[in-house]
């Protein structure tokens, strides 16, 4: 591994010895759990570790979930019901699971903008990037997936509406989404399916992130300055970094015990506060519910997939181009998906050469409008399709678009960037060694 | 610092007593001041029982409860009626069994009827199919304080009849301040003096749905004690281990921060 000098494996033991001709492991692991890590991160670095736990806690209660679930539709209700009642613990495994998932997308919602505020998607770290938003894909797809299973009422419209969106393809789209359903309509073999898929693609997932971790650990850690460890010889680097354990091990550590006290707190005294009521009534294809919202962590996407309505002058114009071929549907649905395609786009389009958003004066006021822009989109996504919301979120779509293709771009010509510390080892002076300092964020 | 947390919720609780009115989406849901709302929240036994008795001379007419085992009833955190009374109370209702090609009496290991109607509900769940409060601005932040508002959402149904009707192609609808849309197909089923309890509580309309609601947030949620339990547990162990590793983690950087600081 090229990445920044320090000390490698040596195995001492004869043991260790036999085995590391054989199978250098040891090292392997030696050399993952002692990176050097620049010893100025913040508290923002600590999601990696979060999200790692989460895919853990996903995987081992899934795992024993699937032992006593049933995924068929007469039966799969029924059977959540049975482990709810009648399994030991098993109210916990599931509650624990549900709410897993809600940890994991906050976790992740918040290393993506740690991510964009500190230009962790800047040259050299775009392949990191873009694992980063393949996994979050299979996140979302697995997810949605994992929603369906319980066949309650939102589980079944849920995956209506959203296997509709392909349906809005031209020419294909119909017979794509019969073939993704299995059938004409939501039913058995979509259950089917949806249960097999959300039990692999999690292993993708983990194979994903252990690529992310590869990634990173080959260009070494972004950190808060954006400036790069020193890697002239071991003496500088060892001044601007610290190894992982056990330093940032316990600072992680720690950081998700604080975590686990709310999550627990979560799941022990309103475990049912993330959900919608309607997933507790049993899949009826006759009955559709006054309101269709996905979960959480779908609204912003949601909200933009709504957006574009046919009286929409975007909307107008693409369908005039394209001969009618792009309707209002299948626009929303482009969208959507584009929305998620500029953010992994990032790295190409911001053209500062500045990486973190500290010695960026005018990025910093976009970025934070960036966020209450998630959040709005958040919002209104869970609204009804009606004024005001249809214009809020309108308004809201177009600035997440607009940050990625206008001003991220125009940014890097027109922004006078501050002078960032020449080192790490002098920003972490900063911080601990003059009194009047800014003190550690 | 146990018992003063205990003094304090148990205070906190007694405060927000009383019964206040709460606006949500399209129905009106009334607060109540169920025992086991709160993280130290618990079902209260003998309502659950009282529960019981109203579910089973009035709900069961119509509803069902077929995701409820009937031995649950003698569950510690439900009901925890003794045993005999439990497959007595089996034993009262029947059951089509395929091997006997007839009929035959429940015995505990079966589950409660389904409903009898087809257009009335199962009960098994309601109390969580439902959400009585939605604000501010349907964000459903006030279910933090609230509760998502299910069993205060039977509460209010039941007590929520005007007494106006209308008939809409044929079928009868009742006016409902709780029900989304305020027309229900369900008539009024409560009455003052309708029945009576054996432990001699009140029998009022509104302490007959309190005790029928707290009963259905039990049967849709029958492990909530033992749940409570498991959170405070974790909560507490983990916020010792959290305390811990905040202290190692302050020692461990402890040289590496003075050192910078002398540097």
């Amino acid at each position: 591994m090229a990445g920044i000098p320090h000390d490698h494996y040596e195995p001492k033991s004869g043991g260790e010895k036999w085995l590391h001709s054989r199978l250098p492991i040891l090292g392997l692991l030696y050399d993952t759990i002692m990176i050097p890590t620049p010893k100025n991160l913040n508290w923002m670095w600590i999601w990696g570790i979060v999200l790692t736990v989460c895919l853990a806690l996903q995987i081992i209660t899934g795992i024993i979930l699937v032992m006593h679930y049933t995924p068929h539709v007469d039966h799969a209700f029924a059977s959540v019901e049975h482990i709810m009642r009648n399994v030991n613990g098993g109210h916990m495994l599931r509650y624990l699971h549900q709410n897993g998932a809600h940890l994991f997308f906050f976790a992740v919602y918040l290393h993506i903008f740690r991510g964009l505020y500190y230009g962790s998607y800047k040259a050299p770290r775009e392949i990191t990037w873009i694992i980063g938003m393949l996994i979050y894909l299979l996140m979302m797809a697995t997810a949605f997936m994992g929603y369906v299973l319980p066949w309650g009422q939102m589980s079944f419209w849920g995956a209506t509406v959203i296997t509709g969106l392909f349906g809005a393809i031209p020419f294909v789209g119909e017979s794509l989404q019969t073939w993704l359903l299995g059938g004409p309509a939501v039913d058995n073999a979509t259950l089917n399916r949806f249960f097999s898929l959300h039990y692999l693609l999690p292993m993708v997932i983990s194979a994903l992130v252990a690529t992310h971790i590869w990634a990173f650990h080959t260009t070494g850690n972004n950190n808060p300055t954006g400036v790069e460890v020193r890697r002239t010889s071991k003496e500088d680097a060892e001044k601007d970094t610290l190894p992982f354990w056990p330093y940032f091990v316990l600072k992680d550590l720690f950081a998700l015990g604080l975590i686990m006290v709310i999550f627990f707190a979560l799941v022990g005294f309103m475990p049912n506060y993330l959900g919608h009521p309607d997933n507790y009534i049993e899949a009826n294809a006759l009955v559709t519910p006054s309101h269709i919202v996905p979960e959480w962590y779908f609204l912003p996407f949601y909200a933009i997939l709504r957006a574009f309505t046919a009286d929409v002058w975007v909307v107008i114009a693409a369908n005039w181009i394209t001969g009618g071929i792009i309707d209002a549907k299948f626009f929303g649905v482009l969208a959507m998906f584009g929305a998620i395609a500029v953010m992994a786009l990032a790295p190409w389009l911001d053209t500062s050469r500045v990486r973190s958003g500290r010695y960026r004066p005018m990025f910093k006021w976009w970025f934070a409008l960036l966020c209450v822009d998630f959040v709005v989109l958040t919002w209104v996504g869970s609204m009804p399709a009606e004024e005001p919301y249809a214009t809020i979120s309108l308004i809201a779509s177009a600035y997440w678009f607009a940050y990625f293709l206008i001003i991220l771009p125009l940014l890097g010509v027109i922004e006078k960037p501050l002078a960032a510390p020449a080192t790490i080892e002098d920003d972490f002076k900063s911080n601990y060694g003059a009194p009047t300092g800014t003190p550690a964020e | 610092m146990l018992r003063k947390i205990a003094i304090a919720a148990v205070a906190a609780l007694s405060l927000s007593g009383g019964v206040a009115l709460a606006a949500g989406a399209g129905g009106t849901t009334q607060k109540v001041d169920f025992s086991f709302k709160g993280p130290f929240g618990s079902f209260d036994q003998n309502q659950l029982q009282r529960g019981l008795q109203v579910y089973t001379e009035i709900c069961s007419a119509c509803h069902g409860l077929r995701y409820v085992p009937l031995r649950t009833l003698a569950d510690e955190g439900g009901p925890n009626l003794p045993e005999n009374q439990v497959r007595a109370y089996a034993g009262q209702l029947e059951i089509f069994d395929r091997e006997l090609d007839d009929f035959r009496p429940r015995t505990e290991t079966d589950h409660f009827p389904m409903s009898n109607l087809e257009n009335a509900p199962d009960l098994s769940l309601m109390a969580k199919a439902r959400a009585g409060f939605h604000g501010p601005y349907g964000s459903g932040i006030n279910q933090l304080i609230n509760g998502i508002g299910g069993p205060e959402y039977i509460y209010s149904l039941l007590l929520g009849y005007t007494g106006e009707e209308k008939t809409e192609a044929g079928v009868t609808l009742y006016e409902n301040t709780a029900y989304p849309g305020q027309w229900i197909a369900m008539g009024p089923v409560l009455y003052e003096d309708q029945l009576e309890f054996a432990d001699g509580s009140s029998n009022s309309m509104e302490a007959v749905a309190e005790d029928v609601a707290a009963f259905l947030m039990w049967t849709a949620e029958p492990k909530m004690m033992a749940r409570k339990q498991t959170g405070f547990v974790a909560v507490i162990f983990l916020s010792v281990l959290t305390v811990l590793l905040y202290l190692t983690n302050k020692r461990i950087w402890l040289p590496v921060k003075r050192k910078e600081k002398n540097a």
